[in-house]
């Protein structure tokens, strides 16, 4: 019986909401409760956008998450903004190729992955999200097995851009790996 | 020998239409055509909010009462429910060309296959004689009782030139009903209005200049010789637009 | 049962709705109901069916009038300013005896307002909504599977008794994406020998109509459809009740409001409060007597509402005052915080206003 809520928070246009849908897909194949709660108006035109993700054993009651468990920080911003929100033993993820400042909490997990420029050293720019998304995996249990990993790719790549299986699956890869 | 008799689309039925109104007249062309083109059992009639508030009563044909204005957003649903469907609005000038001119103008520039017959007597005849989108300049009514002042109240609107700009429409045309030769030529054009749309040609609207004694405070005959010598002159008469003849040309 | 799927609130009302045998979808865009909108426009020409954005909220109603008249299941949707534009359509489908679905997905008000989520729209919705004396059946949605599931029970309980069901949902509701499973029963078909569908020169001529101008006539209409109000009252009030066997303290909340007030009671009921929720899921007709039920067994209702407190009207006719009803509220697009209603649990708990 666990319930574990994360909050992705960025630019619009960092494939926030994305990854939110990412995890979520990957929650219910793996027979999980899960919500997906964007924010939604005029930040889907390049201002801060994030989205509330929550996967739980038990039904989901509210699904706006508001002390996360696990904050994605894509932008200083948000970092800001939501650092005091998260729970006492909760993670950070960081995009450190983004956010210069460290997390100043010290009673949760900080994990730094400089995702945006693994992404353009890989030749992969629109994924840093992606590869922020498989450290996520790999930190929470959620990277035990690739196949559960691409069944929810499946879910959230369209059958038009299956070509693309293959590289989000790499991101995710670095992401775990790094 | 040609017996006169009542067309089959109208009903047995008394209207409450003032002596002199030139309602009476439409209607009974309007059902003419639905008889001829034999439609009357998959023809639906939507009436407005004006003195012809109660056509439903009037024709054999289902009828819909629509709220002011709104005839021609109902007749899209009714035709988009079933394309087989012949549907037609009967508006007057406020309910067309005032409260329901975004529907009007929109439902033209869909195209909408859809038929509608503009009464337009320059007045509000249910409420009492106000002021209407097409009173003519000075005309006094209730609302405009010096006259109305074109400086205050602005223009009266051309329908059919109006909506003859846009690309969508198919046929626009002004008649009168004030005279024998005007009577046969309104016919003709609601006929035609109503073959557009059984031959899936689309938007068709004929705008019937007509009287209103009771609110013009004149006589019926004085009324019909009004048409002729004020509204006629701010509304002539003929086709504003005619999409399929102007390919053929 | 077939897989489940991740949707957004709007597209399982979208895709409810075609299960349903909708096949005519009128709407004008506004924020944040735009992807029903969105997906009837990729859907309906694939499937024969017709999506038209219309030139205005009040055209797109009345097209809905429109398709209505002629017995066919049709709905729109909209967000509270739009909502208000559609009033005067509303009152007519009412006035005809129309069955339509109209969903409203609120954001804050008044005015422009703001589109962020709310439940302004309660007195509107529940009350008639526009000029004269009528209901709409009203659903309120907590979780993206309802948002399907009421769509589809709305167009039956619009057919049904030829009125039109709206269904309430909020920003929230609209805008998050649950599992959901679209594996669901339609009702059966009901006959509609009232529609304009033409006269095929066999039958007298239908009238759809919301004119009576003899007083007695129109009184008439007015009682027959109040007895029918009254039979809906009776038999088609729906209500969850969470964890309200031992309650002491009822919490009541209908949608978004109803799953923060979930968390608080499930806090609360951690730290030894015996608290539930009755949680209406009819807002029209409300569930007065699980309220009047309740209100013998607790000593406090504290209402959850995302608005300046307007269900709590309801709420309090319901239970006749027998017991304080309270507000926990937020209004103009911000959401209680569970540890806001915990907190008013916990002040209940501990005497209340008394």
């Amino acid at each position: 019986m666990s319930t574990t809520q994360y909050l992705f928070a960025g630019f619009g246009g960092q494939g926030i909401l994305f990854s939110g849908k990412l995890l979520a897909y990957k929650g219910l194949t793996d027979g999980k409760n899960v919500s997906w709660l964007p924010s939604y108006g005029p930040e889907m035109r390049g201002g801060t956008a994030s989205c509330s993700v929550i996967i739980s054993d038990d039904a989901v009651g509210s699904p706006i998450v508001s002390k996360p468990d696990v904050l994605i920080a894509m932008n200083l911003p948000s970092l800001d903004k939501y650092e005091d929100t998260v729970v006492s033993g909760g993670m950070i993820f960081v995009d450190s190729s983004l956010i210069e400042r460290k997390v100043k909490r010290d009673d949760v997990k900080v994990f730094y992955i400089p995702a945006t420029k693994l992404a353009s050293d890989n030749g992969i720019a629109k994924l840093a999200n992606i590869i922020l998304m498989g450290k996520v995996l790999a930190e929470t249990n959620g990277f035990d097995n690739e196949e559960s990993v691409n069944n929810a790719l499946k879910k959230v790549i369209s059958a038009k851009h299956s070509d693309m299986l293959e590289v989000n699956l790499n991101a995710m890869r670095i992401g775990r790996d790094y | 020998m040609v017996v006169f008799d009542k067309p089959h689309a109208l009903a047995d039925v008394p209207m409450h239409y003032c002596p002199g109104c030139t309602h009476g007249i439409v209607h009974r062309l309007v059902a003419e055509v639905i008889d001829e083109l034999g439609i009357e059992g998959r023809t639906i009639g939507i009436a407005p909010v004006g003195c012809s508030v109660m056509a439903y009563d009037y024709f054999n044909c289902d009828m819909i009462e629509a709220a002011h204005g709104r005839a021609p957003a109902v007749a899209t649903g009714v035709k988009r429910s079933d394309p087989n469907n012949i549907v037609f609005t009967y508006q007057g000038d406020g309910d067309l060309a005032s409260i329901g001119m975004a529907e009007t103008v929109h439902s033209a520039a869909r195209n909408e296959n859809i038929t509608i017959i503009f009464i337009n007597n320059a007045i509000y005849g249910m409420t009492g004689g106000q002021m209407a989108p097409t009173s003519l300049p000075g005309q006094v009514t209730q609302t405009s009782p010096y006259g109305r002042d074109v400086e205050a109240c602005g223009f009266p609107i051309k329908v059919c030139e109006m909506l003859s700009q846009l690309d969508g429409a198919e046929y626009l045309e002004r008649v009168a009903v004030n005279n024998v030769k005007n009577v046969k030529n309104a016919k003709k054009a609601i006929k035609k209005a109503f073959e557009n749309q059984v031959n899936g040609k689309g938007f068709s609207l004929v705008e019937v200049v007509s009287s209103c004694p009771t609110n013009w405070g004149m006589t019926p005959s004085q009324a019909l010789k009004w048409i002729d010598e004020k509204m006629i002159p701010y509304y002539p008469l003929g086709v504003y637009k005619d999409r399929s003849a102007e390919k053929e040309d | 049962m077939a897989d489940k799927v991740l949707m957004k609130g709007n597209e399982a009302i979208a895709e409810a709705a075609i299960i349903a045998g909708c096949r005519h979808y009128f709407g004008y865009p506004i924020t944040p109901q735009t992807e029903v909108a969105a997906y009837m426009a990729k859907r309906m020409p694939k499937i024969g069916g017709t999506f038209l954005q219309a030139e205005s909220e009040i055209a797109a109603i009345n097209m809905v009038y429109g398709v209505a008249a002629t017995g066919k299941r049709v709905m729109t949707s909209s967000s509270s300013p739009g909502i208000s534009l559609k009033g005067e359509g509303i009152s007519y489908l009412a006035g005809a005896d129309l069955p339509a679905l109209i969903v409203n997905v609120q954001r804050g008000g008044p005015g422009l307002g703001g589109i962020q989520p709310s439940q302004s729209d309660y007195f509107q919705a529940t009350k008639g909504g526009a000029h004269g004396d009528f209901h709409m059946i009203v659903l309120a949605p907590d979780s993206v599977q309802e948002m399907a599931e009421l769509t589809v029970k709305g167009f039956d309980l619009a057919d049904k008794y030829r009125m039109t069901t709206m269904i309430l949902a909020d920003g929230t509701m609209g805008q998050m994406m649950e599992p959901v499973s679209l594996d669901f029963e339609v009702g059966e078909k009901v006959e509609k020998p009232w529609a304009v569908t033409g006269t095929k020169l066999e039958r007298e001529h239908n009238i759809v109509n919301s004119l009576f101008l003899k007083p007695e006539e129109l009184e008439k209409t007015n009682f027959e459809r109040y007895e029918k109000y009254s039979y809906i009252e009776e038999n088609e009030a729906l209500c969850e009740e969470y964890m309200m066997d031992d309650a002491e303290i009822c919490v009541t909340a209908f949608g978004i409001a109803a799953r923060v007030a979930k968390n608080a009671i499930n806090e609360a009921r951690n730290q030894g409060i015996k608290v539930g929720l009755l949680r209406p899921i009819t807002l029209w007709p409300f569930p007065k007597k699980q309220f009047a039920a309740a209100a013998d067994k607790v000593k406090q209702f504290i209402s959850v509402e995302l608005s300046m407190g307007q269900m709590i009207e309801d709420v309090r006719l319901a239970t006749e005052c027998k017991v304080p009803v309270t507000l926990c509220n937020r209004a103009g697009g911000m959401i209680p915080s569970p540890e806001q209603v915990l907190e008013a649990i916990i002040k209940a708990n501990n005497g209340g206003d008394k």
